[in-house]
């Protein structure tokens, strides 16, 4: 709990300013805490009395941080092929574990999957893990789980990433509760101290409004959920060597409650708008679903694909396989061009990685402008069909 | 068939949209930041309520948190919720999904024997979507997530839509099991007057740290495998060049920036 030392405490209310969940009420000449507190310690480095400390019950037994090494990535495959966040993992997994000199392993579950254990050595792994049965060419949590469990405790790395992706999020904090490991979801930036390997992970929190950089101190293995589309894939080098491990199964392990009865690929649209290099988003400055046909067009121009805010999906003018932000999809195109989308901050998260930004927005104060390459500040009805029209002259 | 026992976990948020840090101090600006249920709640909420409706049964609601958060278990209530309970004490303080997980299967394990568990994705303050899945780990329940519409309910098991990133897999659980559930699964209704009456008189059962027979250890920050050390805002985007001019000189100016790129 927090411990306010009422003899050094002058009331100065510096305390109950850095408060953000409304927990210190300064009284007459004290401050006084109440149930809101979450114990986040803001107050405590505010105080400039140093009246205010932290105190809680011991911590758990400390994990033993000398039989834990290496770095571990979850890749994952579906449909006939590896996820891109694999490779992306690949790519700073390889960073990681170059720092610390230790080596980078990746396990792979999955029906027949050892074709790809030499893409996944030439991104950069060391150590490929193959589990390899016909129970795991569908996705199931509890499978999947027994897997990366069995080898987690079979290997003991000190750090393990998944994708931040529909498979990685739902498994990955099943695991890490079954082994009493920190798990931190859906990181942007990672980075390792070289001297005690505890890693820096760092993600967005309060829907992308403020970054959060969170640390395991106590036990391990550290365990990250990592963005798709947030880190570098290494450019791949086929003449690295690497070992390959088929996992032996425990008959235990094979054992499932859950039923695939059916699985469908969304064919309503067949581009992922993670894929491609040039987007074109439309929000509720369309003002209708009809304003879409003219998003179309401009992304067709460009060879493109449509992409949304939340609120043209929430309006129901476009499906939300197509949305952009938060609680949509992050992309990082080489062209995002942003029409009728004020760029909360929602959004912002979401597309902010791009190469080169265009926002078009009647609104000049419209925040999307403060993440923009180029701005347009005029009426999108107006904007982009001109837009096509000098774009098709260009190609004349 | 027999009456469902089923339990919606859900959490009181500061309303994201709102929340920023004050560049001066370097902390969160709380100012006219409301209180609201987790959004995602609201959804598993409605799931309940309409999976109650059509099979009969109870709906009860839990939370953790501070004792305002009581309020979002009345909301519940007048939304079609039977019953709340509130999980609180200084003890749970600062816990991160690890001890918020440990902690609600603590509560679950003293409520006792429900037949489904429904929680949102993730809640909008941490966005984590972690405590779902951790939930159905301690209790060593069949688990699904991100469920986008429950197709049949049986007294044996569950049949439902897990969304994936490339479209959904169809699946059945058996009970009892547990599930995260995503906003395209339902349209929460909005509490009725009789619902709000109910709200009004209904005592909500409290629960401490050692009613749930919580080991100090794991609760609150002493339980928290991580660590917030640091928080900060997002960075902006340098080198930016807004035209002016009338929408044809802009344009004019935007293709001869693009040109270079296309």
């Amino acid at each position: 709990m927090l411990i306010i030392d009422s003899e050094k405490c002058t009331a100065c209310g510096m305390c109950e300013s850095s408060c953000a969940f409304g927990a210190i009420n300064v009284q007459a000449d004290c401050a006084v805490v109440n149930d809101s507190c979450t114990l986040c310690g803001a107050c405590v480095d505010n105080c400039p009395e140093n009246a205010l400390r932290v105190e809680t019950a011991d911590k758990r037994t400390q994990a033993d941080f000398g039989a834990y090494a290496g770095i571990m990535v979850f890749a994952e495959y579906r449909h006939g092929k590896i996820a891109p966040v694999s490779y992306e993992l690949l790519g700073i997994g390889r960073k990681l574990a170059d720092k610390r000199r230790v080596p980078l392993s990746v396990v792979l579950p999955g029906g027949t999957v050892a074709a790809f254990a030499d893409g996944l050595i030439a991104a950069g792994a060391d150590i490929v893990l193959l589990a390899e049965h016909p129970m795991l060419e569908q996705f199931r949590e509890d499978l999947y789980a027994g897997i990366l469990e069995q080898v987690i405790r079979e290997r003991k790395p000190e750090v393990v990433l998944a994708g931040a992706t529909a498979i990685g999020r739902s498994v990955i904090p099943y695991v890490a509760t079954s082994i009493d490991a920190g798990l931190t979801a859906d990181c942007t930036r990672l980075e390792i101290r070289e001297e005690d390997g505890m890693l820096l992970q760092t993600r967005p929190a309060f829907g992308g409004n403020i970054m959060a950089t969170i640390e395991c101190p106590h036990t391990r293995p550290q365990m990250a959920t990592v963005r798709p589309k947030v880190m570098a894939p290494a450019e791949p080098d086929p003449s690295r060597k690497g070992e390959v491990i088929h996992i032996q199964l425990a008959p235990s392990i094979l054992h499932t409650q859950i039923e695939v009865l059916e699985t469908v690929i969304n064919n309503e649209d067949q581009v992922n708008i993670q894929e491609v290099e040039t987007l074109v988003a439309g929000g509720r400055g369309l003002d209708s679903a009809k304003g879409f046909a003219l998003i179309r067009e401009l992304a067709g121009e460009l060879n493109g694909a449509v992409a949304a805010s939340r609120a043209a999906v929430d309006s129901g003018w476009i499906p939300y396989p197509h949305q952009v932000g938060q609680t949509g999809k992050t992309v990082s195109p080489k062209l995002y061009i942003a029409c009728g989308i004020s760029g909360a901050v929602q959004h912002a998260v979401g597309m902010q990685s791009a190469e080169i930004v265009v926002a078009i927005n009647r609104d000049k104060n419209a925040p999307i402008f403060d993440i923009a390459t180029y701005g347009v500040v005029g009426d999108l009805y107006e904007v982009v069909p001109l837009l096509i029209k000098r774009l098709q002259e260009i190609k004349k | 068939m027999r009456d469902m026992k089923i339990l919606v976990c859900i959490k009181q948020v500061p309303d994201a949209k709102d929340v920023r840090l004050d560049p001066k101090t370097n902390t969160l600006a709380r100012e006219g930041v409301e209180s609201i249920m987790n959004p995602y709640d609201r959804h598993a909420l409605e799931e309940a309520v309409a999976i109650k409706e059509k099979q009969g049964g109870v709906v009860t609601v839990i939370t953790m948190g501070p004792p305002q958060a009581e309020a979002v278990l009345r909301e519940a209530i007048a939304c079609g919720a039977d019953e709340g309970v509130l999980i609180s004490d200084r003890a749970f303080a600062g816990a991160d999904t690890w001890a918020t997980s440990y902690t609600l299967a603590q509560a679950v394990q003293t409520l006792g024997g429900f037949d489904l568990i429904l929680c949102g994705k993730q809640a909008i303050d941490g966005d984590t979507a972690q405590v779902g899945p951790g939930l159905a780990c301690r209790l060593r329940l069949p688990f699904a997530a991100c469920i986008q519409k429950t197709r049949k309910v049986t007294a044996e098991a569950i049949e439902v839509e897990r969304m994936m990133d490339d479209g959904f897999d169809v699946l059945r659980l058996p009970l009892p099991a547990l599930m995260t559930v995503v906003k395209d699964i339902n349209e929460p209704r909005v509490a009725s007057l009789k619902g709000k009456m109910k709200a009004k008189k209904a005592v909500i059962q409290q629960l401490s740290a050692a009613d749930i027979g919580a080991d100090p250890q794991c609760i609150g920050l002493a339980g928290s495998p991580t660590q917030v050390v640091r928080v900060f805002s997002p960075e902006p985007r340098g080198d930016r060049k807004i035209f002016s001019g009338s929408v044809a000189e802009q344009v004019d100016q935007l293709v001869a920036c693009l040109k270079a790129h296309l």
